[in-house]
């Protein structure tokens, strides 16, 4: 039962950082019915931004949790930054093109994040400073350090801020109208283009904090870590109900969940191939996911 | 020649066709008319085999169609048109009617590949089809052409010409005047005529513009809101209260 | 064209493969060609290969599939497979051994076969299932089967797992290379050229009302797969089987399928002689930035990232859009620039 719960924490753990990604996912998706094959890598970008800030903040020698959420701001600030780039000079121009043009230009500059990267930072892996000093705390068996939880606690806390953006705010009645209709939001007024951009924006910066944080644990990041984890938080999304914010919640926790089991089984080398597993299974059997609903083509 | 029993169609919630009993005599010229909104492209729909009915049968020339998929419909005999025209865009005018004709041919695909007599033969054979059929609707002289060229009106004749390469025995046209001038609503009408006579074929008809379908529809099927409110010629369906009421609306 | 003019050409075009492959190996006369040139050659045929097949089922049939690599990893192991477990046999029935030029076209045969209906197998496997979805879904599918496949053959210690297929005997050679890649331009071609090809250009145009004509969109589709898949998984035996080319799961995933999507895509999708453009540049591109790749990892990838995105932003029909050279059958699409 110990091992259980511990495997729990821990897979809770990596389905929140399935989760902050996938909701970028989700959302692009939703106002654009784009797959936006780059965002894992806005994630690599996240953390790498981190590293930055951390050492010019010399976190090393005097970690500290002020220090901590500064650097996160610092990184969700880039990244909304690059997302709305991103969308303004690759996404846009092919907008009107057709949906495997826009397809193809994503996995373009998912490919120049991912490889431009390793021109920029160079291929060999950086070490992530550690930020808070690590203390592990052990309850009735179960042992878990404070950095798993605070990825719990803060991917959760995010969360609910975002349901409460998308569903009490001008914006996020914006955000709504436009991934139900988009030609239908701009005659109704809305500035679809800005609405756009602040999803791409507001996507980006959660994958920014998936980045610090897995960095908290995890210290080592190189360029290509966004393939992988971008490609099973995509996963998450469709698991969930593509376009659907709460279904990419849920599909990340039960990836992370998923993963962290096999991993402790015999089967661990196929663990990455169990995502794709994962993801076949639900697109043949039930394409909308959990939580979405299935649309029907008006012939 | 089509029979429907019963036909239900519920999406989720939404009733659209409800208990639809339909019968379409051979060499018939059938019409199904309603209000917008009423259900007739998804009873086009259902009999094309696009959606599987909830309810119901549906028995075409003797044989039960309604768990059939729309290539097996149509390999049976029974040919639609599309409302918003459904050309094949990137090939030319020929080559769409040739592509209907493909059912029809016995070819297999080493033949293809190998280049045999069998598949040069009936290559041939397709193109003087589509060759005969383009002439009989006036479209010939564009044979090479892409489809989408085509000005509106011959765009949808194309299409009738591309439905009739399949062989079939019933053909249904989903709104075949839409979007057409007088002048050419009437060139269409005589050419329906000229397909139930000449070529032997049922027609069924979805359509809204009142003048095609009083003047050469013999049976006409009113529905509403997904139900049937009235069935009779044309004259009776004029002058039926309950049709006037659901184009005109009560009070 | 009769059957005796037929013969006549397919021995023909041979009988020139095996000359040029002669002057590959041995020179001919005082000329020697350069090794290194000859090598770029052969992997211009290997990719022309993978490209057109790709094309059959992106371009043709309007299907997205970013799976390929897949297949040219199930074709390329078996094939290599049965020639390192077997080929010794095989070609000790003839008197010969694989090392043997003759021995080793005669190991060829059963080999490319084996990967070819491997391949096939496995096409026919992802494409049941997966071609009943459309666009973007289909995209990520054949690109997870893909995934799958990869990780599957990491595991295979009697394949050499993550080292790669070393204990591979090099019997691929110019000639195999090239008739291969002319036998692949004319299956397509002549696909394409037929009632089947008209059928897949309908699915691509209209999925709905191809249906509606009578046609079986999904056994088309499946068809088309199967067959592209084939020729993949030849290209793959092809490839592996080159002097010191082994495979390796780690060439074979999702960047290569990509590599070879940028192929077609540059050459125009839909175009046979598109892909045969787009192959040959996109080989020789790599060689000739090979230097600057030296100094600075990874900068070849970047070009290739940015090529797509410009090219999708300012020329998606690519070089040739749907046309090809020489034969005015598929007229241009005249309107919007748009691959569909």
């Amino acid at each position: 039962m110990d091992t259980f719960l511990q495997q729990f924490i821990n897979g809770l753990s990596l389905g929140a950082i399935y989760a902050l990604i996938a909701l970028g996912y989700t959302m692009v998706y939703g106002v654009l019915r784009l797959i936006n094959f780059a965002h894992g890598d806005v994630y690599m970008l996240g953390a790498f931004a981190g590293y930055y800030l951390a050492n010019a903040m010399n976190m090393d020698a005097n970690p500290s949790i002020p220090g901590t959420i500064a650097v996160t701001l610092g990184a969700m600030a880039i990244c909304a930054g690059i997302g709305i780039l991103i969308e303004r000079l690759a996404y846009r121009p092919v907008r009107h093109h057709s949906r495997l043009t826009s397809l193809i230009t994503a996995i373009g500059v998912s490919l120049l994040l991912e490889y431009g990267g390793q021109v920029v930072f160079g291929a060999t892996p950086r070490f992530f400073p550690q930020m808070i000093r690590s203390e592990t705390y052990t309850l009735g068996g179960v042992q878990t350090t404070n950095q798993s939880l605070l990825i719990i606690v803060v991917a959760f806390v995010l969360m609910f801020g975002l349901e409460f953006i998308v569903h009490r705010t001008k914006m996020g009645k914006a955000m709504r109208a436009v991934s139900f209709n988009l030609p239908v939001a701009r005659l109704m007024g809305i500035n679809t283009d800005l609405v756009i951009a602040f999803t791409f924006a507001l996507g980006s910066a959660l994958a920014a904090v998936a980045g610090v944080l897995v960095a908290l644990s995890i210290p080592r990041i190189d360029p290509l870590m966004g393939l992988m984890t971008g490609l099973k938080a995509f996963v998450a999304a469709v698991l969930g109900g593509i376009g659907n914010i709460p279904g990419a919640m849920l599909g990340g926790m039960l990836i992370g969940l998923m993963e962290t089991w096999i991993s402790a089984t015999a089967y661990s080398t196929y663990r990455d191939a169990m995502a794709f597993a994962v993801l076949i299974l639900i697109l043949l059997f039930r394409p909308a996911g959990i939580l979405g609903t299935s649309v029907t083509e008006k012939v | 020649m089509l029979v429907t029993r019963d036909v239900t169609m519920r999406f989720g919630g939404l009733t659209a066709v409800k208990s639809l009993e339909m019968t379409v005599p051979r060499l018939a010229l059938y019409g199904l008319i309603g209000p917008n909104g009423a259900g007739k492209t998804t009873v086009f729909n259902v009999l094309t085999g696009v959606y599987c009915p909830t309810e119901g049968e549906i028995e075409f020339d003797g044989t039960r169609i309604e768990k059939k998929k729309p290539y097996e419909i149509t390999r049976l005999g029974a040919a639609r048109t599309f409302q918003n025209i459904r050309l094949f865009a990137d090939m030319s005018v020929v080559q769409n009617v040739m592509t209907a004709h493909h059912l029809r041919t016995s070819q297999m695909l080493p033949d293809a590949v190998l280049g045999t007599g069998r598949h040069h033969k009936e290559e041939k054979e397709t193109h003087d089809r589509a060759m005969a059929l383009l002439k009989i609707f006036n479209l010939e002289k564009f044979a090479d052409e892409p489809a989408t060229s085509l000005p509106y009106g011959s765009q949808r004749r194309l299409e009738i010409a591309r439905a009739l390469a399949t062989e079939p025995k019933l053909l249904l046209l989903d709104e075949p005047a839409a979007g057409m001038n007088p002048q050419e609503a009437l060139e269409l009408m005589r050419l329906i005529r000229w397909l139930r006579d000449e070529m032997k074929l049922t027609i069924l008809l979805v359509e809204h513009n009142m003048k095609v379908v009083m003047g050469i529809c013999e049976t006409i099927q009113v529905i509403d809101y997904g139900e049937e409110i009235a069935i009779g010629t044309p004259a009776e369906i004029q002058k039926n209260p309950k049709v006037i009421e659901a184009y005109l609306g009560g009070g | 064209m009769s059957l005796a003019r037929k013969i006549a050409l397919i021995a023909g075009t041979l009988a020139g493969l095996a000359a040029l492959n002669y002057i590959f190996e041995y020179g001919f006369g005082d000329f020697q060609i350069n090794p290194y040139y000859a090598r770029i050659i052969n992997l211009i045929g290997i990719n022309i290969t993978l490209a057109v097949s790709l094309n059959l089922i992106n371009g043709l049939a309007g299907q997205f599939s970013i799976g390929h690599a897949g297949f040219m990893a199930v074709g390329g192991y078996t094939a290599t497979y049965l020639t390192v477990y077997h080929g010794r046999a095989i070609a000790a029935l003839a008197g010969s051994t694989p090392g043997d030029p003759l021995g080793g076209s005669i190991v060829m045969v059963p080999s490319l076969l084996a990967g070819a209906a491997a391949a096939a197998a496995a096409g026919l496997l992802v494409g049941i299932p997966s071609l009943r979805l459309k666009g973007d879904y289909l995209a990520i599918v054949t690109l997870g089967f893909s995934e799958i496949i990869r990780v599957i053959i990491l595991n295979i210690p009697a394949v050499g797992g993550a080292t790669g297929f070393t204990d591979a005997i090099p019997i691929t050679n110019t000639f195999w290379i090239f008739a291969m890649a002319v036998m692949t331009i004319v299956i397509t071609r002549n696909i394409a050229m037929s009632t089947f090809g008209r059928a897949l250009f309908a699915i691509r145009s209209d999925e709905i009302a191809a249906e509606a004509m009578g046609i079986n969109t999904t056994r088309y589709k499946v068809m088309a797969f199967v067959i592209s898949a084939a020729l993949a998984g030849i290209a793959g035996g092809l490839s592996g089987q080159l002097f010191a080319n082994p495979l390796n799961p780690q060439n074979l995933n999702f960047v290569k399928s990509i590599e070879v999507i940028v192929m077609i895509v540059l050459g125009g999708i839909g175009s046979i002689t598109g892909a045969v453009l787009g192959a040959s540049i996109l080989t020789v591109l790599p060689e000739a930035l090979r230097t600057f790749d030296q100094e600075f990892p990874g900068l070849r990838m970047v070009i290739y990232a940015l090529l797509l995105i410009l090219l999708m932003i300012f020329r998606p029909q690519g070089l040739l859009g749907r046309r090809e050279l020489s034969w005015a059958w598929l007229r241009p699409a005249k309107r919007r620039a748009v691959i569909e």
